[in-house]
């Protein structure tokens, strides 16, 4: 046991910590406030405290707990919402009310909740770590899998069928060093990734059902992606976008340092919304972190790595997990705040030097896999982080760090924004690297083309804004029609196709298979446009056409109607089109 | 906090012992030796050598030293003779009903000649976080009566929506304005002003206080003034001294608040005095690396909570340093506030009033307060449709500079008019000038019009059909 010797803000200096070990969690003073070592010199030790220190004095007492900090998974995670060190906050709001207090510690999972077993591990198997013993029904999406814990492995003495609570005990395992029971829940030290066997290559996108994102800068199951924008841009309705509409099992959803009342609109959209495939509600496969601004700084930089460490724990039962991360500025301002007040030198713009290894490190953790199991299962966990850059500037230090390690970069802009173009995502900056790697999958499971009408898309939209350099000098109706048919139809893609209303209830999701039908419209359109013209149409003319119209209405499709009103309105296209060159 | 509940009490020292063992001041800073355990955070009387006491706070305490902030000047105080006394509590405020009506300065203490204000509930002025679980989604819509507020960037119960202006912008007058005329349709509940000035001129603050008389609200506003003459550092406490006085009126008492706070330009650059004055780590411009998390402990504590009927509603004005929005304090409260409501020196020349610039103004909270039942159906639609259609209109004025508006085409030329007649029929107002949410949407709608219904992608036909107003031509 040790004493205080020094308080400033989150930072606690405790003298006479014997036999203290880096990273582990402490309990300073009267009300026990539970910190971390983050640096020992001999028997003195610098902690970073998870909450308030306001009343701490030299002379209160410092204890070692002896243990790093850790998540506890089991049954139960999903559906919850916790706070930076995976204490739930409902639990917290029951005993503490309307305002978190100091010093309350909250067991992460509900300890006297049921869960229905079903062994599948036969005793007397030789299990290995990772190996599933059984499974637990957790939520109606989510087939929760009990698996053998780290470190652990040896013959399965007994296994047992029934209602167990995470802390009873299910069976044992005799291991060579004696024997070890098995329960529901297992600990994790969060800073330290759950080991895998192999990564494995990027090959199956995941889909999100936001057009600019599937279409144009696909990111790929187990791929890392990043969201910077100044504020105002739409990052958080982007990174809720995703959480609530990509194709994974399991979604994490870290509010890292964000307003409070974003998560409550989280809490309270979420478990009204259906998951596309099966219909239930969105919360059952979802776990929300909120450690929101005001909420102390220590616990903030702590949130991304418990939110990993869950994301990691689904991937190990064979999940593809998605973790959004909003934001991670506010995490490595954290780590900036901390630093500072342990007065170490400061790298580029007051953040600590080793920001770049910490944010490559995290992002590391993402990625496609084969788990550590017997049967090598593979599982992925997709990492989006939004960056919000001071200022806008994307050459700031923590967009700079994310996107050299992220593969795509969905770059906000603030001029889209303002002018309600929405998702304010810019499509001449921004980038996805794992196109290529998703052609086969665009082939064999959409369509032959998709790929060249998306490369044919991007360029008239590049051509669009080398056009539009002319039109700021000389005025629309100097261009020779074929250029005005080139405008037109990238003014299409623009409003038409990558603008998408996140609150209109058709809107907000696209399937991919209709983004092709769309995308293949609009491009046939221009094709007949630029035939219609090279026959002596005028834009004017096709513009006033009806099935241009139906065209800018098309998102407004049901998927139910899908192919019988695209297929009519490619007829109505080509000859009607084609019509206003004969008239001309 | 203004919870009821209170936290467990950090364990006090019996008898404050006067320490005279100051050995070095700088700036707003004393450095008190021998000092054994001062608690982080805990208060502390300083008496000078003419008997004049003064407040301080501590900052970092460690064994044998406390470094401590003083609230005030340090003009006067000299090592050897200025005691400090610990005081063995955090800062705390004496709430009460009472206190509706009074003018406080910046530590709590009255300042319009009346009594101290004495309650047994004295809260903490350094909020408890508000747990994110309790927290209710801010869903009822506030009418201000300005259009461009109610319109394009809607203030709901419970937002923080911040102004961001300039010097010589007149967002006071538009916070006035607010003040006088925000209400919630067809309702009259328990409203009330908390009103926070940090280093704003006595001018503005009489501006402040006559329409506060004027319109009957003095009895309804609590005043926290620290003028500019007053001591800078006072401006840390005032903000936390309001807010706590807010949430004890809202939570306690059912009230509506609305809680006004200028200049927060000020209040961040006593912190920064503070961050050098400690010789800390500069973040951007010389601001603490913390100042992102310190202003969200102020304006986070907006909102409403499940069960309770009262509601902070945060209306903080900043002024950006030479209009740059980039500028750290804006930037930083941008990324809290959910939203922002932008004075525009552009359309202030060109005689607008209220210059707000909508398109770089927002409300994140909208959309939870508009639409059917709220507002009407149309609203969205209508808010999005403008937003587009004056974007376009500016981007043909700056083109029809270069090329002459006779190389625009038609559609363009209507663009044009839409944004000449969105300034100066819809944005502009007569300062007393209240108008409903209908008024407002007719003259959108009147403006909109002009447009032929294929320009209208923003609005559903049926809405078109509905409120399109058919042209006498």
């Amino acid at each position: 046991m040790g004493t205080v010797a020094r308080v400033s803000g989150p930072v606690v200096v405790a003298e006479g910590l014997t036999g203290a070990k880096m990273f582990d969690v402490v309990r300073v003073g009267e009300l026990g406030l539970v910190g971390e070592i983050i640096r020992l010199v001999g028997e003195t030790a610098t902690v970073q405290v998870y909450e308030d220190t306001t009343g701490v004095r030299p002379g209160d007492k410092v204890e070692s707990t002896g243990q790093a900090l850790s998540v506890e998974l089991g049954p139960g995670l999903l559906k919850s919402i916790y706070d930076g060190v995976q204490r739930p906050l409902d639990v917290l709001q029951k005993n503490l009310g309307d305002f978190i207090t100091r010093g309350f510690v909250a067991a992460p999972l509900d300890e006297t909740k049921k869960w229905e077993f079903t062994p599948t591990a036969k005793v007397g198997s030789e299990v290995t770590p990772g190996a599933i013993l059984g499974t637990v029904q957790e939520t109606p999406l989510i087939l929760h899998k009990i698996m053998v814990p780290h470190g652990i492995s040896g013959t399965l003495e007994d296994l047992k069928a029934g209602s167990f609570t995470i802390r009873e005990t299910i069976g044992t395992v005799r291991t060579p060093s004696g024997r070890q029971p098995l329960g529901l829940s297992q600990k994790w030290v969060v800073r330290i990734p759950r080991p895998v066997q192999q990564k494995l290559a990027p090959g199956i996108p995941l889909v999100t059902g936001q057009r600019v994102i599937d279409t144009f800068f696909p990111i790929a199951k187990g791929g890392t992606a990043c969201i910077p924008g100044p504020f105002g841009s739409g990052k958080t309705v982007c990174q809720q976008q995703l959480a609530k509409w990509s194709d994974a099992d399991v979604v994490v959803y870290v509010g890292c340092g964000e307003r409070g009342n974003e998560m409550t609109e989280v809490l309270a959209t979420f478990p009204n919304l259906q998951d596309p495939k099966s219909g239930r509600p969105l919360m059952e496969r979802t776990i929300l972190i909120a450690n929101t601004s005001n909420m102390p700084v220590a616990a903030r930089e702590a949130s991304v790595y418990t939110g990993i460490t869950l994301a990691e724990y689904y991937r190990d039962m064979g999940y593809d997990v998605a973790l959004m991360a909003d934001s991670t500025s506010r995490w490595a301002e954290a780590m900036r705040e901390i630093s500072g007040r342990l007065e170490e030198m400061p790298g580029e713009e007051g953040y600590p030097a080793y920001l770049g290894r910490r944010v490559a490190e995290f992002y590391e953790r993402a990625g496609r896999v084969v788990t550590v199991s017997p049967e090598a299962r593979p599982g992925s966990v997709t990492v989006v982080g939004a960056v919000s850059p001071p200022g806008g500037d994307f050459s700031e230090p923590v967009s700079q760090n994310t996107l050299r390690v992220t593969r795509v970069f969905w770059a906000l802009d603030a001029s889209l924004a303002s002018r309600r173009h929405f998702p304010a995502i810019n499509w001449l900056q921004s980038y996805s690297l794992y196109v290529g790697d998703l052609a086969p999958w665009y082939k064999d499971s959409l369509a032959g083309d998709f790929v060249q009408l998306r490369q044919k898309a991007l360029e008239t939209l590049q051509k669009e804004s080398e056009l539009q350099e002319i039109v700021q000098l000389v005025g629309v109706d100097a261009l020779p029609e074929r250029e005005k048919g080139i405008l037109d139809v990238s003014r299409m893609i623009r409003e038409d196709y990558l603008q998408q209303s996140a609150y209109d209830d058709v809107d907000t999701y696209t399937s991919i298979g209709k983004q092709y039908r769309m995308l293949r419209a609009i491009l046939t359109f221009g094709d007949r446009e630029q035939e219609a013209i090279a026959k002596g149409a005028l834009v004017g003319d096709i513009q006033k056409l009806p099935v241009r119209q139906k065209l800018s209405r098309m998102k407004w499709i049901p998927e139910a109607e899908l192919k019988a009103q695209f297929d009519a309105m490619d007829t109505e296209m080509t000859t009607s089109v084609a019509a206003t060159a004969a008239g001309g | 906090m203004a919870s009821t509940k209170q936290a467990p009490k950090a364990p006090t020292v019996d008898i404050p012992v006067d320490y005279r063992t100051i050995d070095r001041i700088s700036g707003p800073l004393l450095f008190v030796q021998g000092v054994a355990n001062a608690a982080y955070g805990e208060i502390v009387e300083i008496a000078l050598p003419d008997g004049t006491r003064r407040q301080g706070q501590v900052l970092d305490s460690r064994k044998g030293l406390a470094i401590v902030q003083v609230f005030g000047p340090t003009m006067g105080m000299n090592v050897n003779q200025t005691s400090v006394k610990f005081l063995g509590e955090v800062a705390r405020l004496p709430v009460s009903d009472a206190m509706l009506g009074r003018v406080f300065n910046g530590l709590g203490e009255p300042r319009d000649g009346g009594p101290k204000i004495v309650s047994d509930q004295r809260l903490e002025i350094v909020g408890n976080a508000m747990n994110p679980y309790s927290r209710e989604e801010p869903s009822e819509f506030i009418q201000t009566g300005l259009s461009n507020i109610d319109v394009m960037n809607t203030l709901v119960r419970g937002q923080k929506l911040p102004i961001f202006s300039g010097a010589g912008l007149p967002h006071n007058q538009i916070a006035a304005q607010i003040v006088r005329q925000a209400k919630l349709r067809n309702s009259s509940e328990n409203f009330a002003v908390v009103f926070a000035a940090m280093g704003i001129t006595s001018e503005e603050a009489n501006f402040f206080l006559k329409e506060f008389e004027s319109t009957g609200a003095l009895e309804r506003t609590v005043v926290f003034l620290n003028l500019s003459s007053d001591p800078s550092m006072e401006r840390v406490i005032t903000p936390r001294m309001a807010l706590t006085t807010a949430e004890f009126l809202a939570y306690e008492r059912d009230m509506h608040i609305l809680v006004v706070l200028t200049d927060m330009t000020n209040y961040c650059e006593a912190l920064r005095e503070i961050a050098s004055a400690r010789e800390e780590v500069p973040g951007r411009r010389g601001y603490p690396g913390y100042l992102y998390t310190d202003l969200a402990t102020l304006y986070e504590r907006a909102g409403k909570i499940h069960g309770r009927k009262g509601s902070i509603t945060q209306l903080p004005i900043l002024t950006m340093p030479a209009d740059d929005i980039t500028h750290p304090i804006p930037d930083l409260t941008g990324y809290i506030t959910e939203g922002q409501i932008v004075a525009s020196r552009d359309l202030q020349r060109r005689g607008v009033y209220p210059p707000i610039d909508v398109l770089t103004s927002l409300s994140r909270l909208m959309n939870q307060g508009i639409g059917k039942g709220r507002t009407r159906e149309d609203h969205r639609g209508v808010a999005d449709q403008l937003y587009a259609s004056y974007a376009t209109g500016k981007d043909q004025r700056a083109l029809s500079a270069i090329v002459g508006e006779d190389s625009l085409s038609a559609v363009d030329r209507i663009y044009l008019k839409i944004a000449e007649r969105f300034e100066n029929e819809f944005v502009n107002q007569r300062p007393d000038e209240d108008r409903s949410i209908d008024e407002s949407l007719a003259i959108a709608w009147d403006i909109l019009s002009e447009l032929p219904d294929a320009e209208l992608k923003r609005l559903k036909p049926e809405f078109i059909a509905k409120y399109r107003v058919k042209s006498a031509a």
